[in-house]
């Protein structure tokens, strides 16, 4: 025991715990692998050690130590490539796909969260040997609160407004709304969707989530994510009950058909409320220098 | 250049409008052009598309 063992074992009991957290607020992403979990709490541990030495190391003059926290930069990088690897392999035997946006989506996200968990070592370690354990622990769930707020990200139901709207079909064509779906030949197939279907207008909100909801990755994400929640209703060699999402090119609404299992309207708002916005998917054309700089209007 | 959808069978209760290189199964009624539509998109997990009162075509999407 020194002076050092007690902060850093804090550092790391803070982190781990962080990590913990941050994995059950992504139970969506992630359902039911508890091997995985394993892997991310350990990976966890690992990345609050290393934020938890550094202060340590700086204090007794070892500044070369630092080049340590680039390995850890290696080595989570690593687990992005693990977690798209894993979920790639895994996702062309769902029947309805995450895509791949929504994967890459996941992935960044399993690598910045142990970026915080290192960054939230740190600053427990650093108020425990400067200050004591008592700021350190305020600092500590500080730092937690934060890395909550900075994971959560947004969902679809603030940059949209979600409409139901009654599926119907125009000779051989499916519509939800005006926006055509797609061409369903045998009548049985047109009665077996108009009973066991859901349709669903997204009215973006503005011109940035315009282009975010057109994104296919986004829209994947959204089928993916009905599916998984409410059930879907078809199989493997069905694909004319394949669940779709086309958009209107006038106006840039979107058009959701889902067969789901559960069909509740409400429940199905809820779900297509609650998918996050992918952050690959989100475009800001008003940031843009064309937008703002109003000179040769 | 890889082609990810085709024409894998014709369905037709008028043989004067179709030709072509893709099956084309003739028939009777449209009765029986549904019910040879229905078969052949459960054989060959395609999508059965109309294309007008006379003409379905399975698609490999």
């Amino acid at each position: 025991m020194n002076e050092y063992t007690m902060p850093i074992l804090f550092g790391v009991i803070i982190g781990t715990l962080g990590r913990i957290l941050m994995l059950r607020t992504d139970y969506r992403q992630y359902p039911t692998y508890l091997h995985g979990k394993v892997i991310h709490v350990s990976l966890g541990f690992i990345a609050a050690s290393l934020g938890s030495v550094a202060i340590p190391a700086i204090m007794e003059l070892e500044f070369t130590a630092v080049t340590f926290l680039t390995v850890a930069a290696t080595q989570f990088r690593e687990v992005r490539n693990m977690e798209r690897n894993t979920l790639t392999e895994v996702d062309s035997f769902e029947l309805v796909p995450r895509g791949k946006t929504y994967i890459e989506g996941i992935a960044i996200s399993f690598e910045s969260r142990n970026y915080l968990v290192i960054f939230t070592s740190f600053i427990s370690t650093l108020t425990f040997i400067v200050f004591d354990v008592y700021i350190a622990l305020i600092a500590a769930i500080g730092c937690l609160g934060i890395s909550m707020v900075l994971m959560s990200g947004k969902r679809i139901k603030n940059i949209v407004q979600i409409e139901h709207c009654p599926l119907h079909f125009k000779g051989a064509g499916l519509y939800v709304d005006n926006i055509y779906i797609m061409n369903i030949g045998l009548p049985e197939r047109q009665d077996e969707i108009l009973k066991y279907g859901l349709g669903f207008v997204l009215t973006p909100k503005n011109i940035n989530t315009i282009t975010t909801i057109a994104n296919l990755g986004q829209r994947q994400a959204i089928l993916h994510d009905v599916s998984v929640t409410l059930g879907v209703f078809r199989d493997s060699g069905t694909p004319a009950l394949t669940p779709l999402i086309k958009r209107d090119l006038d106006d840039g609404r979107i058009g959701i058909f889902i067969l789901p299992q559960i069909r509740n309207v409400n429940k199905a708002k809820k779900v297509i409320g609650a998918v996050p916005v992918l952050e690959s998917a989100i475009r800001m054309p008003s940031e843009s220098s064309f937008f703002r700089w109003r000179g040769d209007e | 250049m890889k082609i990810e959808k085709a024409i894998l069978a014709v369905i037709t209760t008028n043989r004067s409008i179709v030709e072509g290189g893709a099956p084309i199964f003739v028939c009777e009624t449209r009765k029986e052009a549904e019910d040879i539509s229905a078969n052949l998109e459960a054989i060959t997990d395609g999508i059965a598309h109309e294309l007008s009162e006379e003409l379905f075509i399975i698609v490999k999407h």
